[in-house]
Parts: structure tokens; C-alpha cells; sequence
């Protein structure tokens, strides 16, 4: 199985700005503009990383595409699946019915109800059409990192 | 300009140049005609500019070789009075004279030109300061002091010749012909100003040391300030005269050797010193770096250092000005260009370029006494 | 009017056609300015409040926020200024002292402004650094006079003196001190790290050294200011130099106050205090009161360290510090640093701050010329600090004859301090000036780290070009070598005292 890049995250760093919750919108609404992603008709899409705090401490945190994904084993439609090339947990919009079974089994709580689409669900794709996910090229204190299958970190250099 | 306000400009401002220089010592102390030096230094006529030309010549004055010797110039006659009343406060004048010219139509200003023979009145002989420091305290008083003379020469059986004319005028004028040595130098100027006056000629010396230089300092702002905190006065604003008195300086006062001053004075890069392979140069070469700072000196330069026994070629770290050295048999020549060499020594044994940084120093054996 | 209400300095403009509503500038503010007002669904920004650092601005992501100067004005009085005005107003509601932070921002003349460098033309070539070596290497420490070399039998040499006890810089830049408790943790990690890379020093200032610090030890210079805080004799061992803090440039004089709320775990046991108390630097340190005392102090120092490292006096530039600084190179220091009225500071009052000290470029330039004149000079470096904008205004301290500078407030901008001058309410958005760690988790020190070599490198390139065009390869050669600065706007007098010729004026 191919390892996919990971995201790794330092609570150390995070600012409690919530900006890479901003940056996962943009970058999977249509317009993949901020301002019309916000202030536009289109309705936004939920964003696939999500914020945690208690005290000085907080950091943000989307799935992390395991390697033995429970989420996949619980899929009935096989909506949810592996991509063979970049080791990624996917998810197939069509296929999906909403069972919402994905939901329940994941243990960190990083899979959630698409509004816009009653049926699908919205995850973390690790952003499949960058080089960089959005959260990570964008989170001022780069306390969300890139980092290769033996977390090294990739950097822009 | 008059030659008092040419004068005055020179001796408050510094004035660039480029030069052609020239030595010749012979290993053995044996005397030979000033002639060579001459046809060496004429050689690279078109290095000056006919603005400054003069020659240094060490074991001229063999009758005298004890005596300490001034070459004064005047450039009021009357001043020549106030001068030597000085002297006679101190010295105990054994001869004086005119220095032996001949008259050269093409000269436009000549001051009056004495020697003296000097040997230290017995008072001050015995006293705190070495005779050297006595004598460099005195010529700098002289200088200071007495705005129309300037003691151009120092030394024991050595003298220095030099003015504002081309090198072949101020042979004939000087007579150099007609004086024997076993060490001689020779410079020839390019000044980018119009200069008069005769004091600012080179070469530049101080007791029996003489220096010819061909460059520009561009670290004499500190190398002027760490000398005067020496007590060496800069009174002649030349790069030549900084060089001279810091050879002076870390020879005479500091017992260091010519070879380890050359590594002061243009001491290599740190990247070369720290691939030094003998520890003990590397230890020295980082702690001379140290703590002569502001003695190195930067910016380019090729100079000829000598005093009695002893001739320097030195060359900046980035060898930024030519200098080409020969040997034939017992002679060793210095020189901007090579042709200033072969012109007197058709065919010397071994003719080479000494690299950036790292001092030639040729020893005279069985100084003649 | 019996409470008159205070005025903003700054004005917020918010562009509602760029705002999202995202709320991160609500999240980040430490001073509260924006606020989510639920039933309008609109953010609120406070004016009042805001200090102008600018953290929102930048934070912001679609660039909707411009942080502006009040331009609610007094009537033009150029004695009266408004500043003055609502300094007044101020104490007379409070009757306490104005404090503020970083270094004076008066317009008093700057010198640096007024220095001109030279460069090499015709006569003398000028040198490329991209081809010829160019050489910024620095010892500070005290160096001797002159040297006794032996010729060895061998042929070598032998120097009979040993140089040791020298601090070795790539680059005669160090980073100044700057407390752990006036600044955070991960502002000091952050120093320590650039200071390690690029091979300078770094400077715990008067707080002690942080345990997680220890690592970087060996390239600090520890302070032992007058409260003594952090002095141990593992401070003192492990570091590469100690430095005996008697002022400095933002509050000469006077000295500091860290309050008892500030005072966390980690502070009180860097700082050896009980925790929640006042940590009060004395005005004078209470065992010197005299120059006997102080080399009493610096010997104490050498004896308990080995007399293996550098210990050095730091002072503030004021009236007489050309014989104040001389009698410090004869009380055994081996280096000096002075700082000038510019310095920086966490909290002073505006009076002293403004107006007590005097400029470094005056001090650098009497003080080096008064020790060359007593022959001292090679005793001791003189390390200048104060308010360095630009790698030309750290040649310009070198040329008028600083071993090296040491640099603050440009260190800590490199971090992101906008200068707003409030560090003592420790409340800084960029986590620099503060501890809380809701505040301080902002800076975080690698990428701190990176900017600060950043810093370092650009300002070594842009020294090595100006050096190469002046004809130099070494910086010791421009060390005190006036010849190469000329003075614009400058009277005689100041020329003078600079020790530099007018521009026009040849050699």
C-alpha cells in the first residue's frame, strides 16, 4: 500500500485563529475565492478540518487517512476508498447513499454531514488538487505541517 | 600655484598615485654604482609623470658610518638658521655641507639642500629613550616644528635623494652616479594632483629605514591612528610614510622580524590560515591577526622596504599592484616590471612573481662596516 | 469635565465588502478591540483599545482591515504637541508615571543619517565579494599590545603569549539583552538558535537563563545585572561570556521593574524569586559604588569562572562616558558595551526614556578616540547597541570604531514586532513582550529562528558589498578608519567630536 503524505500538527503553535477552517472552504467551494466562497450565492461547502480548544491549548484536526481505515471497512456502497496512487482515504460523491455509517465508526470524530448535499459527507481529501493542502500553505504559525510516509517534513524548498 | 601654497596643499591632503619602484641589493655587502639603480628606475619612465622621482642608497657615506646623517631641505634659506640652532641644542654637528647637485635647466623650484653629520651630545645620550627613539623624536619636532625645512633622510650611512622632476633629472641632480651602495631603491611618481614640493617625493624614510611604494591604503584612517597612539606623528599624509613607520614600529619597538611584520601588514585570509598545516604558524599567523589589527593594511600595494641589513619586497593579499623579483648570483633585484630587471641583468638565474601576501626578505651578509 | 473621556490613537477601518465574518481577528486580539456581535451578525472593532500592532491587519485574510492614526487633531503647535497635551491629561487622571517600551522615538538627530560612506574609484579598485574573500571575522575580548615570537630550532615559531578567553563572531553582529520575563520563552529559544547557526552571540539580559535554554549556553553571554536574578555557578560556567549590567540606554539610571503578575513558575525559578513577587532591579548595584568596587566585582567574576572567559561591563552612553569607560578598561573588563539613548527596554518611563543618554554614535566615537589617546584601546572591545536600523548604519558604528554592535529592537521586528511601544502591558499579539501562552504559543521559534539568519544573512551581504566598495577585505581595516565616512548636515563641532571630515572635503 502506498503511504500517503501525512499532515502532522503542533498544539504548540496554534494560534486559535481558526484560518485554516477559512482556507478548507475556499478551496473545495466552486469559486475557490474567498470572498465570493463567503459573500457570494453559492453555498459553502463544510470545511474538512476542524478546531479543538480547552485553555491556552488548541489545535485543529481533520482525518488522517489511516492505514487501517475503519471508515472504509464500514462503507456499504464502497463510496468511501483508498486511492491506489496516493495512499489517501477518498470519498466517491455518486456512490454514497448516507448511511452515515462512516460517521459513527470513526473514532476521532473527523467525518461529518455535507449540508449541501443531504446524502454525502464531507472529509479531508488532503486537498487532491495541490501540491499543498490548503490548511497547511496557509496556517500563519505553520503549526499544520506537511510530512512524507517517513515524517520528514515537506517543505516548499 | 606658488610652490607655498603647493606646498601647503600637500602637506594637508594625501594625493593618489601610481608609481613605478625599483630595488637592488647585493647579498655580500659589496658596493656598486648608484648608475644601476638609475637605468632600472628610468626604465619605467612612463610609471610617472615627471611630477617626483628619488633614490635611497645605503653604504653611501662610508667615511661617516657612525655618524648619524640628516638631509635637510629648505625651502626658505633663513629657516636653514632656525634649523640648525635646534641641532646644535642637541647634537654635536661633526660636518655640514651642501649635498654635493648639479644645475638642471628644467628644475623650476630648488630648495636648499644640506647634510649633517651628527653624533648625540653626551646629555642626552644616557638618558630614558634608546638613541633611535631620540632621534626619531627629533626629526618629527623638526617637522612639526619648522613649517620651510623637513628632514627627508635619517639614517647611519645611508641617505635619501628626492624631489620633483623626472628620475633621470634627479639622477643627474643628485649625482647619483658618483655614490656607491649595496643597497638601492628608487620610485618614480604619478600623482593625480599637481604637486610642488619636494618633501613629498618618495622614497620616504626614518632613521635607517626607506620605503618605496606603489599603491593606495584604503585602512589608513586606522593604520594613522593606531601609529600616532604610538607616538609616530604622520606629518607627510603618504601611505608611503604609514608603511615605513609601521615597519619601524613592530621591528624596532615590538622585536618582531621582518618576515613575521610582512605577515601583519598583509596577513593572509582566515580560510588560508586555517588550513595551515604546522600548528605553531597557524597559531601564530591567528594571534598576529589579533592583535595587530589595526595594523593590516588594506587596499593595494607593492612596496620595497629596507634599512641597513635587510630588504623587504611585500606585496597586499590580493596582489593588487605588480612586483616581480630576480636573483643573479649575489644580487636580488625588486621591481614593479620585469624589464625594469632585465635592463641592468640581461639574464638573471631565476626571475619570479612573489605571491600575494607573502614577503621576499633578502638578508645582507657581511655588512660592511 | 469631571471624567473626561480618553482619545484613540488609532481608527480601525474595516471594508465590509472584503470582510467574511470569519471572526480570527475577534479570536487573536489581546486587547479585546474586535468583538462578534451576535444578534447584528456584524464584528465590532473598539478603537479605543487598540495600541496599533497590527497583528489583525496581517492576520486578516482577505486584507479587509487597515489600522490608521487617529487624525483627530489639537490645533498645530509645535511646542504644544498633541502627545504632550494628552500626556498631561493622562497624569492628571492617573498621577502616575507614563510608561512605554522599545527605544526613544523622539526626532533627536540622527548621526547615522547624517554619515556617508566612501567608495574606491581609479586609484584604488574597488572588490568584488562575489569572487575575493571578504572577511567579517570578529574577536571580542581583551587583546594585548604586542607579542614575543621564538624562533624554533625547527625553523618555525612559537608565540610566547597565549590569546585565549575570546569570543569568535562570523560577523560583528551579536543579539542584545532582552530578558526572559520582558520577553517569552519562545522569543528567546528563537535567538539562541539564529545566534547558534550563524555562529554569533546571543544575551539572556538580567532574567537568567531558561533550563531548556542550557543547550545554547555556550553561545551566551549571561547578564549580571543589579537584582543579580539567575546568578549561579552554573551560569556562570556554562556560558561563553559574562557581562555586568550597570545601565542601560532606554532608562539610564534608573532600574526595572517586572511586576509580581508576571511572575510565573518558569520565571520565578529562572530568576531564583518566589513566585507572584516583584522582581526589582536596584538603580545601582549595591556592592558598587565606586570604580575600586567594580573591579572588585569583575575580578570576583574572572576568579570564579577560571579566568577562561571574556567578562565585560555593559553601561548606558551618557555625559562622561569617554572617562567612565576608560576607568572601566583599567578596572580589568575585557569588553565594553555601550548603549545609546535609542535602546529598547519592556517598560520605562516616556520622561527618562526621551531624554536621559545620549546618542550612540557620539559615545562610540568619543569613547574609542579617548582610549586610543591613553593607549588602552587594545585592552577591551567596545561593543555599540542602540537602535541599528540598517547593515549601513552597523559599518557606520564599526567605522567610527565599535568592535561590534549588538542589535534588539531590528531582532525582534525581524519576529514580528510592529513597534507599538506597549510591552509592558504584556499583552503582545505577537508573542514576543508577554507570557501568557494563549499570547506567546504565536512565536514560534523555528520559524523564528529562520528569520533572524535571514536577517543576519542580508545584512552580511549588503556589509560585504559596501566593505568590497570601499577597497577593504577585512573589516579590522575599516575598524576606526574615519577616513572612509564624510559628514553631511553636521556643524564643526560635531565633526569634531566625531572625528570625520565633511562631504567634499579630500583626504
Amino acid at each position: 500500500m502506498v503511504k500517503p503524505k501525512r499532515i502532522h500538527i503542533k498544539k504548540n503553535y496554534c494560534i486559535g485563529c481558526r484560518l485554516c477552517e477559512v482556507y478548507c472552504i475556499t478551496q473545495h467551494s466552486k469559486s475557490k475565492d474567498i470572498i465570493k466562497a463567503y459573500r457570494g450565492k453559492e453555498v459553502k461547502p463544510e470545511s474538512g478540518i476542524f478546531f479543538e480548544e480547552k485553555g491556552s491549548i488548541s489545535f485543529a484536526i481533520q482525518c488522517r487517512h489511516c492505514d487501517e481505515a475503519p471508515c472504509i471497512e464500514a462503507c456499504i456502497t464502497g463510496a468511501m476508498y483508498r486511492d491506489q496512487h496516493t495512499g489517501r482515504v477518498l470519498h466517491n460523491r455518486e456512490k454514497c447513499v448516507g448511511c452515515w455509517m462512516c460517521i459513527m465508526v470513526c473514532s476521532l470524530g473527523v467525518i461529518k454531514m455535507d449540508q449541501r448535499e443531504k446524502k454525502a459527507i464531507s472529509k479531508c481529501d488532503l486537498c487532491v488538487d495541490r501540491e499543498f493542502p490548503a490548511c497547511v500553505e496557509h496556517c500563519p504559525n505553520e503549526a499544520i505541517c506537511l510530512v512524507d510516509s517517513d515524517g520528514r517534513k515537506i517543505t516548499e524548498e | 600655484m606658488t610652490y607655498e601654497q603647493l606646498k601647503n596643499l600637500e602637506k594637508t591632503s594625501r594625493i593618489s598615485c601610481g608609481c613605478g619602484i625599483s630595488g637592488i641589493v647585493n647579498r655580500n655587502g659589496n658596493a656598486f654604482s648608484g648608475e644601476l639603480i638609475i637605468s632600472s628606475i628610468c626604465m619605467m619612465r612612463e610609471r610617472g609623470n615627471g611630477l617626483g622621482a628619488g633614490y635611497a642608497g645605503y653604504g653611501i657615506y662610508p667615511e661617516f658610518q657612525d655618524r648619524w646623517c640628516f638631509h635637510i631641505m629648505y625651502d626658505q634659506p633663513r629657516e636653514k638658521e632656525n634649523v640648525e640652532g635646534f641641532l646644535e641644542t642637541r647634537f654635536n654637528i661633526i660636518q655640514q655641507e651642501p649635498i654635493p647637485i648639479k644645475k638642471i635647466k628644467s628644475l623650476s623650484f630648488v630648495p636648499v639642500l644640506y647634510r649633517y653629520f651628527l653624533v648625540i651630545k653626551d646629555e642626552f645620550s644616557d638618558g630614558l629613550i634608546s638613541e633611535e627613539d631620540f632621534i626619531l623624536e627629533t626629526v618629527m619636532s623638526i617637522n612639526r616644528q619648522f613649517n620651510n625645512a623637513s628632514v627627508f633622510s635619517s639614517g647611519k650611512n645611508m641617505g635619501i635623494f628626492k624631489g620633483v622632476g623626472d628620475p633621470d633629472e634627479m639622477a643627474e641632480f643628485y649625482r647619483i652616479s658618483d655614490y656607491k651602495g649595496y643597497i638601492w631603491l628608487a620610485h618614480n611618481r604619478f600623482p593625480t594632483n599637481t604637486v610642488g614640493w619636494w618633501g613629498g617625493a618618495h622614497p620616504f624614510g626614518i632613521l635607517d629605514w626607506s620605503c618605496v611604494h606603489n599603491g593606495e591604503i584604503s585602512s589608513y584612517g586606522i593604520n594613522r591612528r593606531y601609529l600616532e597612539n604610538a607616538g609616530y606623528y604622520c606629518t607627510f599624509y603618504t601611505d608611503t610614510e604609514v608603511i615605513t613607520y609601521l615597519f619601524n614600529l613592530l621591528c624596532r619597538k615590538h622585536g618582531l622580524d621582518l618576515e613575521i611584520s610582512g605577515y601583519v601588514l598583509a596577513s593572509p585570509f582566515w580560510s588560508k590560515i586555517e588550513k595551515e598545516e604546522d600548528p605553531g604558524k597557524q597559531g601564530l599567523l591567528k594571534t598576529l591577526r589579533i592583535v595587530y589589527a589595526s595594523a593590516l593594511i588594506n587596499g593595494p600595494f607593492a612596496v620595497v622596504v629596507a634599512n641597513s641589513d635587510t630588504v623587504v619586497g611585500l606585496n597586499d593579499r590580493l596582489k593588487l599592484r605588480p612586483l616581480v623579483a630576480a636573483s643573479d648570483s649575489d644580487f636580488v633585484y625588486v621591481a614593479s616590471e620585469e624589464s625594469a630587471i632585465r635592463k641592468i641583468c640581461a639574464r638573471p638565474e631565476k626571475v619570479w612573481m612573489p605571491e600575494a601576501g607573502e614577503p621576499i626578505v633578502v638578508k645582507v651578509n657581511n655588512k660592511r662596516r | 469635565m469631571a471624567k473626561p473621556k480618553a482619545i484613540s490613537e488609532f481608527i480601525i477601518e474595516r471594508d465590509m465588502e472584503k470582510c467574511i465574518k470569519c471572526q480570527a481577528c475577534v479570536r487573536v486580539c489581546a486587547n479585546d478591540v474586535h468583538i462578534w456581535d451576535g444578534e447584528s451578525g456584524e464584528t465590532i472593532s473598539r478603537d479605543i483599545k487598540c495600541v496599533g500592532c497590527h497583528f489583525c491587519e496581517e492576520l486578516c485574510p482577505t486584507g479587509a482591515l487597515r489600522i490608521k492614526r487617529n487624525p483627530s487633531e489639537t490645533r498645530e503647535n509645535a511646542h504644544w504637541k498633541k502627545g504632550y497635551i494628552y500626556g498631561i491629561t493622562r497624569q492628571a487622571n492617573s498621577g502616575g508615571i507614563i510608561l512605554t517600551g522599545m527605544g526613544s522615538d523622539r526626532p533627536h538627530k540622527n548621526y547615522f543619517d547624517c554619515l556617508l560612506l566612501n567608495a574606491a574609484q581609479v586609484t584604488n579598485p574597488s572588490i568584488d565579494p562575489l569572487r575575493e574573500p571578504m572577511e567579517l571575522k570578529t574577536f571580542i575580548g581583551g587583546k594585548q599590545d604586542k607579542i614575543t615570537v621564538e624562533k624554533l630550532d625547527s625553523g618555525g615559531w612559537s608565540v610566547k603569549e597565549k590569546i585565549q578567553g575570546l569570543l569568535e563572531l562570523e560577523i560583528p553582529i551579536m543579539f542584545s539583552a532582552m530578558s526572559f520575563g520582558s520577553i517569552s520563552l519562545n522569543a528567546c529559544k528563537a535567538l539562541a538558535e539564529a545566534a547558534k547557526v550563524s555562529k554569533i552571540y546571543w544575551n539572556t539580559g538580567e532574567g537568567g537563563m531558561h533550563q531548556s535554554l542550557y543547550p545554547y549556553a555556550d553561545r551566551a553571554i549571561v547578564q549580571i545585572a543589579s537584582g543579580r536574578f539567575g546568578v549561579n555557578v552554573d551560569y556562570l560556567n556554562n556560558a561563553a561570556a559574562v557581562e555586568i549590567k550597570i545601565g542601560q540606554g532606554a532608562k539610564p539610571g534608573i532600574g526595572g521593574h517586572l511586576p509580581g503578575e508576571k511572575v510565573s513558575e518558569e520565571i520565578s525559578l529562572t530568576r531564583m524569586i518566589p513566585e507572584g513577587s516583584d522582581a526589582i532591579s536596584p538603580a545601582p548595584h549595591h556592592d558598587i559604588y565606586s570604580i575600586e568596587d567594580l573591579k572588585q566585582l569583575i575580578y570576583a567574576i574572572k576568579e570564579a569562572t577560571g579566568y577562561k572567559k571574556p567578562v565585560g561591563v555593559k553601561i548606558s552612553a551618557v555625559n562622561n562616558v569617554a572617562p567612565i569607560a576608560s576607568g572601566i578598561v583599567r578596572a580589568g573588563a575585557d569588553f565594553i558595551t555601550i548603549d545609546g539613548i535609542r535602546g529598547g527596554t519592556g517598560a520605562a518611563p516616556v520622561a527618562i526614556r526621551d531624554s536621559v543618554g545620549i546618542p550612540i554614535e557620539i559615545a562610540i566615537a568619543v569613547v574609542d578616540q579617548r582610549l586610543r589617546e591613553e593607549r588602552i584601546r587594545n585592552r577591551i572591545s567596545l561593543v555599540a547597541a542602540g537602535g541599528f536600523r540598517t547593515s549601513a548604519d552597523v559599518i557606520k558604528a564599526i567605522a567610527l570604531g565599535a568592535d561590534a554592535v549588538y542589535i534588539g529592537t531590528a531582532a525582534l521586528i525581524s519576529l514580528g514586532c510592529h513597534v507599538c511601544q506597549k510591552c509592558y502591558t504584556g499583552k503582545c499579539n505577537w508573542g514576543i513582550a508577554t507570557q501568557d501562552p494563549y499570547l506567546t504559543k504565536r512565536l514560534n521559534p523555528e520559524i523564528g529562528a529562520k528569520r533572524l539568519v535571514n536577517l543576519l544573512r542580508a545584512w552580511t551581504f549588503e556589509i560585504k558589498e559596501m566593505l568590497g566598495g570601499m577597497g577593504i577585505n577585512a573589516i579590522e581595516s575599516l575598524r576606526g578608519n574615519r577616513e572612509q565616512l564624510r559628514g553631511i548636515s553636521l556643524n564643526e563641532m560635531e565633526l569634531k567630536i566625531l572625528g570625520v571630515k565633511h562631504a567634499g572635503e579630500a583626504w
